[in-house]
């Protein structure tokens, strides 16, 4: 058994001559929470794609618990992809199933389980995540936070090895967002999987990873714990740490000169 | 200066109809692509037949009440406009085979098709293309649940089974719109008209073949609204473009295959 689950090996990837990612490198140690962060566009869910298989890297690998992913036909890939859960960025819920159908979805798709104990199990699940109460609403019922939850406690229902998390903090209010910040440590430490968080919020993310990877123009720009990355002098991480609106990323997209365009010297297209 | 102007639009003309054409062959073979994937992820869809028959049940039923307001209509002006040409010739009594070879072999699978399109096809459209916004097909891929043996295929032959059957209802629909105005309303004789339409209508020659028509009409129809949403860009306006082609591309593709069809089962 390898140390670590997850093992990203000089990684590239562009969309359609755009490259997104140069060369990256990254491991994500079994057990550990460990986040992804960067700026918006900077190709985080893309990562999470190159992990599940979905997309193919132009150059490097990933490695899924020793096995190279990419080199996988759709059996291998889809019998990585049941070691890994994914939290999509607004859940995902199948709108046509209602809450308890939903956590049940991989269960009755992807194991022989009697009806009976599937029942026993979307129960366990969706008590996990505090909300058995709710197996009977649809999913257009549920709030943004309770939908995430709801995702989350189906993201888990085949006791994956991996979960990773697609911004399970974007849009929530501060409550929820506690919520799910503790769901995602105690979970971790619970069923003894591996997290991977894709975040921008660097306050909660802080809070639970154990290892924190920048990402900004396609490389890593730096790594460490949340702790080291605190003092860190990188202009770049304390800008982001900090929330700072100008340094290393500008507050102004690459625009022509203010004044000269304002006095109408540059025609304005 | 004039001359030049002139030149980079003819070359930014003749530029934008070779991007068009490639587009469109682009298209055309991620249609067939889709077409061909479906085929063979099909499996599932016959082995749990139940997800195949929930959405029979629910396309067929979105367009069963729009089908059977049409088709009475239809057989009623057929019915009146029919008897006015034919009394001239003094054989009204054969309304009723007019009125049952143009609903079996033309108006039952064509106008069947382009209600589908409207109804069930556009529906179709918008669940797939929103299905894809929110990332609910991704989320499936990931699971390891191969989301055109799951969403696709299952839809796809549900359209190609309820076609003919909406088609048929169509046509029978339209027969007793057809009788209600020619015998009780204008009083063309009862027995006559029965007859007529008995002793005219080959079960091979126009059902079968009007069957047939309906079923290739499902296959396009179905096929047609599954690819736009499953082509659809990830976006509200995406989807409702992609909705408004799956009327336009289906409905030009019905009327153009019926063509070619017919002309195949006339033998002409
Ligand atoms: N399927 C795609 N085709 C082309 N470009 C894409 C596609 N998906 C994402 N992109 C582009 O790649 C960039 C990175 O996207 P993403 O990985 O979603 O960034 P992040 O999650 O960090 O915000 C974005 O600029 C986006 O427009
Ligand atoms: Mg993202």
């Amino acid at each position: 058994m390898t140390p670590n689950i997850v093992e990203i090996d000089n990684l590239s990837f562009g969309y359609k001559g755009r490259v997104l990612h140069k060369g990256i490198n990254m491991v994500f140690p079994r057990g550990k929470v460990v986040a992804i962060m960067g700026g918006s566009g900077s190709g985080k869910t893309t990562l999470l794609r190159l992990i599940g298989g979905q997309i193919r890297p132009s150059k490097g690998e990933v490695r899924v618990d020793g096995d190279v992913v990419h080199k996988q036909d759709r059996d291998g890939i889809y019998k990585l992809r049941r070691k890994m859960g994914m939290l999509f960025q607004h859940g995902a819920l199948f709108t046509d199933l209602s809450v308890f159908d939903n956590v049940a979805f991989p269960m009755r798709e992807l194991t022989d389980l009697p009806e009976s104990m599937i029942r026993d199990l979307v129960l366990m699940k969706l008590n996990a995540v505090g909300l058995r109460g709710a197996h009977a609403l649809m999913p257009t019922e549920l709030s943004g936070g309770m939908a995430r939850r709801v995702a989350l406690a189906r993201a888990i229902a085949l006791d994956p090895n991996i979960i990773m998390y697609d911004e399970p903090f974007a849009g929530l209010d501060p409550i929820t967002m506690g919520v799910i910040c503790d769901l995602i440590r105690t979970l971790n430490d619970a069923l003894g999987t591996t997290s991977i968080i894709v975040s921008h919020d660097v306050k909660e993310t802080f809070m639970i990873a154990d290892y924190v990877y920048f990402v900004a123009n396609g490389e890593v720009v730096a790594e460490g714990t949340p702790d080291d990355l605190m003092q860190s002098t990188l202009p770049f991480v304390h800008q982001f740490v900090h929330g700072e609106k100008d340094g290393p990323v500008p507050f102004h997209y690459a625009a022509k000169n203010y004044q000269s365009e304002l006095l109408g010297r540059v025609s304005v297209k | 200066m004039i001359k030049s102007t002139l030149h980079i639009s003819i070359i930014r003309t003749l530029r934008g109809i070779g991007s068009r054409m490639i587009e469109r062959t682009w298209r055309l073979g991620a249609g067939a692509r889709l077409f061909f994937l479906t085929l063979v992820y099909s499996g599932e869809s016959f082995r749990r037949f139940n997800l195949t028959l929930r959405e029979v049940y629910s396309t067929g039923v979105m367009s069963l009440l729009i089908i059977i307001v049409s088709a009475f209509f239809v057989g009623m002006v057929l019915a009146l406009q029919g008897y006015n040409t034919l009394q001239k010739y003094g054989s009204s009594e054969a309304i009723g085979v007019l009125v049952a070879l143009s609903l079996v072999r033309e108006l039952g699978p064509v106008v069947t098709a382009l209600l589908f399109a409207g109804r069930a096809g556009t529906a179709i459209t918008a669940e797939i293309g929103l299905m894809k916004t929110t990332e609910q097909l991704s989320a499936m891929e990931m699971m390891a649940v191969n989301p055109i043996a799951r969403v696709i295929a299952p839809r796809f032959w549900a359209g190609v089974i309820s076609m003919p059957i909406l088609a048929s209802l169509f046509s029978m629909v339209g027969i007793l719109g057809g009788y209600l105005v020619a015998v009780p309303l204008i009083g063309v004789d009862d027995g006559a008209f029965w007859s007529q339409m008995q002793a005219n209508v080959d079960f091979r020659l126009d059902i079968v073949n009007g069957v047939i028509k309906s079923i290739v009409f499902g296959v396009a129809c179905t096929m047609i609204a599954l690819f736009e949403g499953y082509d659809a860009p990830p976006t509200a306006e995406g989807v409702s473009r992609a909705t408004t082609r799956t009327v336009v591309i289906s409905s030009l593709t019905v009327l153009a295959l019926d063509f070619i069809l017919t002309s195949f089962m006339l033998e002409v």
